[in-house]
């Protein structure tokens, strides 16, 4: 990012116009960041999640004022799930420190107990589910119950979908030629998005217990 | 920015070349480091027409599904027309189903018609033509988000099929009313409504990362951001907005959803309901309404700022000038983008809100008008002394110019609190919006379609049936939305289904019928456009090659019409930006941004 920091001010004086201008923009190689465009690709995807996440925040603030909010009972299993996800951020971090250094026999298995710690999260939140349907906690009994579903649910979809790629990039890695620099930025660029979600639901599960 | 390693070599260059015309050295420009990006090629039919991942076929598709929807808007429109007009009159119409044609009429014009055809359409079409890149940055991405699209809108199209018919509970959807019976298509319709805002919402964010990262990273050599035609500035930054405003509408349409569905209290206070107390309680309908407007503001600009950049270029290329103040134009076009993000409330004075509140919101709203004020100026200042061509692209641009003053100025009006709580609910905000937000952008659109139809299909529109087309939707846009304020002054109210004889309609019922009349012509001449549209695709006038003498690099592709990859073996190299237009002592009337110094020795810059 050093060569291509974006300074927006100045980029906005530029006088296109002006021959001194026309020659520094000659060499303008048309590219306005230093980023891969896959990288920007899944920056915009969490640009965006995070507003989507940050106006849920926002009404559930303005709900959670109503008499008629009664917080959740926070269930053991929840605490399991939230350490099950920090370990699958961590695992994953390892995993792209091996693909970076070219351990890609490591790589494939932290790879693949990524995958199985993901799916045993999501395994885990629809025990929660389960443990809050047999109770009589439904989705209608309270806002708050209501919020905890939508906010669950959410965060699984964005998971499942970032197991997509997970199993792109793991197909990738599996194969007999790989293309290194590719298949290194997929695990990266995987990574990153795990951590996002490790964040969101750290913020998300934050806010639902101190509440 | 890539250019500061050049810094210091370039200021001792430019201190002995500024005296008059471009530096020599600047012609050596060095070998392209990244290699060209690799394109899927098509091989079937299949692959190469209705699934295919080129930009510009899937702008294309886009603007021939939006449309297709719009023309089912359209349609709608007159059923309310015939209502308002005529009521009691035809045995198809009643309140239901002018509820119904209100809710989509107003849905699809604005989002599934308009930004559509702006962002899908043109932004598909123009985006890498225009900044020099093959194709889009994740072409398949770019095709699965179309097809989204298609999907959201047949959604939509379903919603007129089921028990209930489609939601009547008017283009905001406002909760607790929307989902409850009583209100039409409260069943089923409101459901797939919010289905198909959802999908729209997640197809859209798939091609708004494409279009943003494109302008970003895929440009070519030579075009820098200050570079790109005014086009791709209000495609670009309407993209931004839409990013960050659609997940507003994605976030209450989910909520909504659950209230219906599962009985949830997101939005829904305790209620009576046909005599019946509902489950329901504690939620807030003001919230839904912060939520909609957080979308529905941005919205407009979203429409609006593809407008502007499109009009800004056919105005400087009709009027042979470069665009007055490019500079200024590219900041207001950023400054409006960033304030229509704090201006959301003003739609909601009558909704009840602390009265400071109110008045920030009406500061904020009329600090937005002068940097659309300036943009006025500068497209009235192009064309001073400007070589003015009335061609249709221009006499469409030089209606949206007066259409835009025209709503404009109404919207300062309604931008008062104090003003606005009377007019309101009143005839006044409809004629306001449809002008600036309905009428303006649909003249762009016209405009635009004039202009780049030869660089799509190789062919002209059929001139004549062009002018017969701008003056009847001219002249009936001003039939239809001039009588609508003063309606508005006498205090008709909107959202009515009928006036019956109330005391002060006495004016206002032949003018309703005389509205109505226009509507319906103005509605059969676009049928008209469109017949122009499909015959002259095969029988159309050839179009030699650059028919308006353009600048920008769309136009100067060597396959004309372009072909897949847009620009053959090499990418073009960018020497200037698009608007040298009889530049002095050139003995070219236009310099195209592709041309290097070197080709035109004689041309001189004027010193700023």
């Amino acid at each position: 990012m050093s060569k291509k920091e974006l300074n927006i001010f100045k980029l906005l004086s530029q006088k296109p116009w002006e021959p001194s201008q026309a020659i520094i923009d000659d060499q303008h190689d048309g590219k306005t960041l230093a980023s891969s465009k896959a990288k920007l690709g899944v920056r915009t995807v969490m640009i965006v999640s995070t507003v989507i996440f940050s106006l849920f925040i926002v009404s559930y603030s303005d709900r959670m004022l109503v008499h008629d909010w009664k917080s959740l009972s926070e269930p053991w299993l929840l605490w399991i799930n939230t350490a099950i996800l920090i370990l699958t951020s961590f695992v994953f971090y390892k995993a792209k420190i091996y693909s970076e250094q070219n351990h890609f026999e490591k790589a494939k298995n932290s790879l693949l107990f990524v995958g199985f710690l993901s799916f045993a999260f999501i395994t885990g939140q629809l025990l929660v589910w389960q443990h809050f349907i047999g109770i009589g906690q439904y989705a209608s009994t309270n806002p708050a119950n209501a919020f905890f579903y939508l906010f669950t649910a959410l965060h699984g979809l964005h998971l499942l979908g970032g197991l997509f790629f997970w199993g792109k990039a793991t197909t990738k890695i599996f194969k007999e030629n790989f293309n290194v620099s590719k298949t290194k930025q997929a695990v990266e660029l995987c990574a990153t998005y795990w951590h996002f979600l490790l964040i969101i639901w750290l913020i998300l599960f934050g806010l639902m217990i101190a509440t | 920015m890539s250019d500061e390693h050049t810094d210091n070599k370039i200021e001792t260059k430019s201190a002995d070349s500024s005296s008059g015309g471009y530096a020599p050295p600047a012609e050596k420009i060095p070998v392209q480091e990244a290699p060209d990006q690799e394109l899927y090629h098509a091989k079937s039919f299949w692959t190469k027409w209705v699934f295919c991942q080129d930009a510009k076929v899937i702008g294309v598709q886009y603007a021939l599904t939006a449309t297709a929807i719009g023309m089912i808007g359209l349609v709608l429109s007159w059923g309310m027309r015939l209502q308002l007009g005529f009521p009691e009159t035809f045995s198809f119409l009643g309140p239901a189903t002018y509820y119904q044609s209100v809710t989509m009429h107003g849905m699809i014009m604005v989002i599934y018609l308009l930004t559509a055809l702006f962002l899908g359409g043109f932004g598909n079409y123009l985006i890498p033509l225009m900044v020099g890149a093959r194709d889009m940055v994740f072409p398949y991405v770019n095709m699965v988000s179309y097809w989204m699209f298609l999907v959201a809108v047949l959604v939509l199209i379903a919603s007129f099929f089921v028990p209930g018919g489609p939601t009547g509970a008017g283009w905001t959807l406002y909760p607790p009313q929307a989902i409850l019976p009583g209100t039409p298509g409260s069943e089923m319709g409101i459901v797939l409504m919010l289905i198909s805002l959802s999908l729209f919402v997640i197809g859209f964010t798939m091609g708004g990362l494409n279009y943003v990262i494109t302008v970003l990273q895929s440009r070519t050599r030579g075009m820098t951001l200050m570079r790109m035609p005014l086009t791709i500035w209000g495609i670009f930054t309407a993209t931004v907005l839409a990013l960050l405003a659609f997940p507003a509408l994605f976030v209450a349409c989910i909520m909504m959803t659950l209230d219906n569905l599962l009985g949830t209290s997101f939005f829904m206070p305790e209620i009576f309901s046909m005599g019946e107390k509902l489950e329901y309680g504690g939620g807030s309908p003001i919230l839904f309404q912060h939520l909609f407007w957080f979308f529905g503001h941005p919205e407009v600009y979203i429409v609006a700022l593809p407008a502007f950049g499109i009009v800004s270029d056919l105005i400087s290329v009709h009027a042979r000038r470069n665009i007055f103040g490019y500079r200024m134009m590219v900041w207001a076009i950023v400054i409006i983008g960033a304030l229509s993000f704090i201006v959301w409330a003003h739609h909601m004075y009558v909704s009840g809100m602390n009265p400071w509140f109110g008045f920030f919101f009406a500061t904020t709203t009329l600090i937005i008008a002068v940097p659309t004020a300036i943009k006025v100026y500068n497209w009235v200042l192009t064309l001073w002394r400007g070589n003015i061509h009335l061609t249709i692209p221009m006499l469409f641009s030089l209606g949206f110019i007066v259409t835009f003053v025209n709503g404009g100025i109404t919207g300062l009006f309604l931008g008062n609190v104090i003003v606005d709580v009377p007019l309101s609910d009143t005839y006044f905000v409809v004629a306001h919006f449809h002008m600036v937000m309905g009428i303006a952008p649909l003249m762009v659109v016209f405009g635009a379609i004039y202009h780049w139809y030869p660089l799509i299909t190789g062919r002209h529109l059929n001139q004549t049936l062009g002018k017969i087309h701008f003056w009847i939707t001219f002249v009936g846009a001003y039939a239809i939305y001039f009588p609508m304020h003063y309606l508005g002054f006498i205090g008709v109210p909107r959202r009515y289904f009928e006036m019956y004889d109330s005391p002060y309609m006495a004016s206002g019922v032949g003018l309703n019928q005389f509205i109505t009349v226009a509507a319906l012509i103005v509605g059969f001449t676009q049928i008209l456009f469109l017949y122009n549209l499909f015959t002259s695709w095969y029988k159309g006038e050839k179009s030699e090659r650059n028919p308006w003498k353009a600048n920008s690099l769309e136009w100067h592709t060597p396959d004309y019409p372009p072909t897949h990859g847009n620009f053959g073996k090499e990418l073009p190299v960018v020497y200037r930006w698009p608007y040298d237009f009889s530049v002095p002592g050139s003995d070219k009337e236009y310099i195209p941004q592709d041309v290097p110094p070197s080709q035109v020795p004689t041309a001189k810059a004027e010193t700023t």
